[in-house]
């Protein structure tokens, strides 16, 4: 019996619907038994792709092409824990950050959200289920489902915040998100017409190099890129990730845009990885670098905190693209492979916990200008704190998990001989120290005698702590994710070690 | 886990969590964070101790963590690491003293001794480190630690040399990690090696070990202050003196140049190296250096600037002994890894001591401060002493070594350096003694700090005098068994086994 796999997307979906009936007060019991059944489902399905391999499972008994497939291998399952983890410390973060807003409401102006905050919980939940269906889908007709609802979801939270500028934000968000879907849908009913399936398995068997196929490849890989937010495709998530409520802020930033990232990653190399020509990889990757630049230096130039944090996203997520020229070669393919994928995964910690450490300064002023942040590490010093090492990830320094990913990448690129995108990591990561010490600074500064806090619950405080020191550590547990990640994966040994012939 | 593979990891510890606790103390349990502070200085000196019993006794001390595929954490207690681990827990201890007096009543205090206590233990992850990999993990570490340090006091001024110091050390670790990752490239996961580890490497790949070479020393150069690296360490003399004292003693500054020595002997061999070529420009840049750093020095008036200058010029002696081929050189360059470290942190306490007891921060206020001060002068006399190379202090014994293994190098014209740089040291040092000891006061003192019962706060004086005795003790006992010269010497005889 391996039904282990479809649980850590049932139980959310049955959690969502029964917060729904619940209402608010019962939202702390609901999270706490929906978290502890899927990571006990999520621990049962690691080990059965741990020991079996990747894992297939038929719903219904009805065999595709006609029936419902899940799938889930190395990738999918350390997928499915970046979500859970960093999902369940968001739904912590959030029960302190909503209970704090809604005692203040009408006393300040983060308070004019708390009316809506009942309508976090279904939401994050039904999030949560359609990002899981999302790593679990093996047919690409599937997989446009779990990316619309995901895109709806998201769209549903960035309003929670009310308010012009959340507004104006989230009907750009869905614009975008909902383009993004559409052109995705149109390259599936290219590949239907021509191919005949939908099955991920089934269709890697059958692409070829047919101009529907290429017009599918590009309107999906178009679709997905705007989800993504890759540059010059990012204008929507800026103002969406920077003004919504925090605990939303850092799932959009931490996990809705790997979901695309994801789509991508099986796409191009388990599907169309036999008509792809490699210059399509390059161009990925170019992009993907001037993401880093262009996201980092108007990090450096923003005026408030969340936007600061917001523009380091946009550049980060350049960071994961800069795996698609370099996972190319069988010698190093591991390497970049691995490498991009866990920076997505060390990306994913960093950044919930830094949205969290903002958000938590901004419960704690009203605002988030960065240049009246001084002393807020004696104020708030575990926030600080988490900011700090969530950065340190963003640096890729050691021993957090972004220097693993960094590592990987690095050799990948001196490997195959393409070192120019070595080159772009390292100043990307000095970029990042610049935008991330631009914060810290404020810290040491002295403290202003005017300015009036309220007090935050501690439990904000901890929740983004836990992540960052999650991020922070990760390089050094990292050997279980990264055999994990081999699993089923389009490359596989020789992880970067051995020396050149 | 035995003791043996336990042992490098407590000493690690042993700085770590007393550290981590202070982070969370209340600012006004200063007798908590000092009971810690010391207790873990106390325990960490009994470990290295027993360690250092142990290696002389040819034990082994491993601990091992895989990291990445196929590549460890690696801590392993060898000879060299000894003495970078020794120097540091010793003079972590009597630092530790003089904050202690130096920060009384100041604000932060927790979050000081907090970064003051990681600051130590990546010194010592440097020291134990026994691959690339692990020396960068600690390398970093020490560069993240040690900036709120230098922008403790948090003023404009601070900040501003926190940046500089962040362009510089962030710079120069993005390159180190690129030479270290290309090098595992080519020659695939290696430990450090006596002897070097990389002379298998057949000739078509000597062009990209030039390039990593460079790429390597540039990194651990920023650090080391090598012209034109060295642009940090003067602007950040903004920082507490205890800070400035550790940073320029043993924890930033040694760091590079333990990287140089790493780098030179156990990465890829003297002999190699020399075979590549390399050994030659570095010993000119460190040269330059040496003598760059005493020019600079000779024209500053404030105090510590022109400490700073000197510790520019002294550092590099250990790179030129590195880098000069023979035995001999590498004695004098690796001995004066701890003769630099006794001899400079002194005089940075004795510049704090004035400054806090007296509000002094400039050589020209310092007309006849001995007569106030002795044994503070007396301590800063024997240091400065000992930098400008008079026997029997620890740094003739440097320099000695030094220019015979020129000699015996023939490379005659790093004796025209080396007596330069000691004609320099003595023109920005000997003034400094004249000022306080022959020229009358020029009016009242400054009372700023409370003195006690000597001539300032014992916390204050007791460190400088401890290793102002250190000065002397390790240049005249120079020949027995447990001194730095004796370890020195069997470090560089296992370099140059054939």
């Amino acid at each position: 019996m391996n039904a282990w796999i479809v649980w850590p997307v049932v139980v959310p979906l049955a959690a969502a619907t029964l917060s729904v009936l619940a209402g608010q007060r019962m939202a702390r019991v609901i999270i706490g038994s929906a978290t502890v059944a899927i990571v006990g489902a999520l621990a049962g399905l690691t080990l059965q792709v741990w020991q079996n391999g990747p894992q297939r499972h038929v719903i219904g008994g009805w065999e595709p092409p006609l029936g419902i497939q899940l799938y889930a291998d190395g990738l999918s399952v350390v997928m499915l824990w970046m979500s859970t983890v960093v999902g369940a410390l968001i739904g912590v973060y959030a029960l302190g950050y909503f209970a704090h807003d809604s005692g203040t409401t009408g006393t300040a102006a983060t308070g004019e959200h708390g009316d809506n905050s009942e309508l976090f919980w279904p939401l994050w939940l039904f999030l949560w289920a359609a990002l899981h269906a999302l790593f679990l889908s093996a047919d690409i007709f599937n997989l446009y489902v779990t990316l619309e609802l995901l895109g709806l979801a998201g769209v549903a939270l960035v309003n929670l915040a009310g308010g012009q500028l959340a507004l104006v934000a989230g009907m750009r968000y869905l614009l975008a998100s909902l383009l993004g879907s559409l052109a995705y849908f149109l390259g599936v009913a290219f590949l239907y017409a021509t191919c005949g399936v939908l099955d991920v398995r089934m269709l890697s068997t059958r692409v070829s190099a047919h101009p529907a196929v290429w017009l599918a490849i590009a309107v999906m890989t178009l679709g997905l890129l705007l989800k993504t937010a890759l540059f010059p495709l990012h204008f929507w998530l800026p103002p969406a990730h920077a003004n919504a409520p925090a605990p939303v802020s850092a799932l959009l930033s931490a996990l809705v845009v790997k979901a695309s990232f994801y789509l991508l990653l099986r796409l191009w190399f388990q599907v169309f990885s036999v008509v792809l020509p490699p210059v399509a990889g390059q161009v990925l990757g170019i992009l993907g670098v001037l993401a880093i630049l262009w996201g980092s230096v108007l990090a450096l130039r923003q005026q408030r905190l969340k936007l600061l944090v917001a523009y380091s996203t946009v550049a980060q997520i350049g960071y994961l693209f800069v795996l698609f020229p370099l996972a190319g070669g069988t010698a190093w393919g591991a390497a970049a492979w691995s490498g991009g994928t866990f920076h997505a995964l060390a990306h994913a910690c960093a950044k919930a916990a830094m949205f969290m450490a903002a958000g938590t300064m901004m419960a704690a002023l009203g605002h988030d200008h960065l240049h009246e942040l001084a002393g807020m590490g004696q104020r708030l010093p575990l926030s600080m704190f988490a900011f700090a090492l969530a950065g340190v990830s963003l640096m890729g320094l050691p021993p957090s998990g972004g220097f693993v990913a960094k590592w990987l990448l690095l050799d990948a690129a001196l490997a195959s001989g393409q070192w120019w995108w070595g080159a772009v990591l390292i100043v990307g990561g000095l970029l990042a120290a610049g935008y991330v010490f631009l914060v810290l600074r404020q810290a040491f500064a002295p403290l202003p005698a005017d300015v009036r806090y309220r007090p935050v619950p501690r439990v904000m405080e901890l929740a983004a702590l836990s992540l960052a020191l999650l991020a922070f550590l990760l390089g050094l547990m990292a050997i279980p994710p990264l055999t994990l990640l081999q699993i089923g994966a389009p490359f596989v040994g020789g992880l970067g070690t051995e020396a050149l012939p | 886990m035995s003791w043996d593979t336990a042992l490098p990891v407590l000493v690690l510890l042993s700085s770590l969590v007393p550290g981590l606790v202070i982070f969370f103390l209340r600012e006004e349990q200063s007798r908590v964070r000092t009971a810690l502070n010391l207790a873990g200085a106390v325990v960490k000196i009994g470990l290295v101790g027993i360690m250092l019993w142990g290696v002389y006794h040819e034990r082994h001390y491993e601990t091992r963590l895989p990291l990445l595929p196929g590549l460890d954490l690696i801590l392993r207690a060898d000879a060299l690491a000894m003495l970078l681990t020794t120097l540091s827990a010793g003079l972590w201890l009597v630092t530790t003293i003089f904050a202690v007096g130096y920060l009384e009543g100041s604000p932060h205090r927790s979050r000081f001794f907090g970064f003051f206590s990681l600051c130590v233990t990546a010194t010592m992850g440097i020291a134990l480190a026994h691959n690339l990999l692990t020396f960068f993990v600690f390398y970093e570490l020490l560069t993240l630690t040690t900036y709120p340090l230098v922008i403790h006091r948090g003023t404009p001024q601070a900040l501003r040399a926190g940046r500089t110091y962040l362009v510089y050390t962030l710079a120069g670790s993005a390159v180190l990690l690129l030479g270290i990752v290309w090098l595992h490239r080519v020659a695939g996961p290696f430990s450090f090696t006596q002897g070097g580890a990389l002379s298998h490497l057949g000739p078509q790949s000597h062009g990209t070990l030039l390039v990593i070479f460079a790429l390597l020393i540039a990194g651990v150069g920023v650090k080391a202050a090598l012209v034109p690296l060295h642009g940090w360490l003067p602007v950040a003399m903004v920082a507490p003196a205890p800070v400035s004292a550790l940073l320029h003693a043993v924890a930033v500054v040694k760091a590079g140049a333990f990287g140089v020595v790493r780098v030179v002997y156990e990465v890829f061999g003297i002999r190699f190296a020399a075979d590549l070529g390399v050994t030659t420009p570095l010993a000119l840049l460190a040269a330059l250096t040496i003598v760059y750093g005493s020019l600079r020095a000779v024209v500053q008036d404030d105090l510590k600037r022109r400490l700073a200058y000197s510790t520019v010029s002294q550092v590099s002696y250990i790179a030129l002994g590195v880098a000069t081929p023979g035995s001999i050189s590498s004695i004098g360059g690796i001995v004066h890894l701890v003769h630099q470290g006794i001899m400079k942190i002194t005089l940075f306490f004795c510049a704090g001591n004035l400054a806090e007891t007296l509000g002094i921060h400039r050589v020209s206020e310092m007309n006849g401060v001995g007569r106030r001060m002795p044994w503070t002068m007396v301590a800063f006399t024997v240091a400065a002493l000992g930098m400008i190379g008079v026997p029997p202090m620890a740094g003739f014994i440097s320099k000695w070594y030094l220019g015979v293994g020129a000699v015996e190098a023939g490379q005659g014209w790093i004796i025209a350096v080396l007596a330069a740089s000691s004609a320099l040291n003595a023109a920005y040092f000997l003034p400094i003694l004249h000022t306080a000891w022959f020229k009358h006061p020029t009016g009242e003192w400054k009372e700023e700090h409370p003195r006690g019962r000597f001539e300032a706060d014992w916390r204050l004086l007791l460190p400088s005098l401890v290793t102002a005795a250190l000065v002397i003790a390790t240049g005249l006992f120079a020949s027995t068994v447990m001194s730095p010269l004796t370890w020195a010497k069997l470090i560089a005889a296992r370099e140059y086994q054939p």
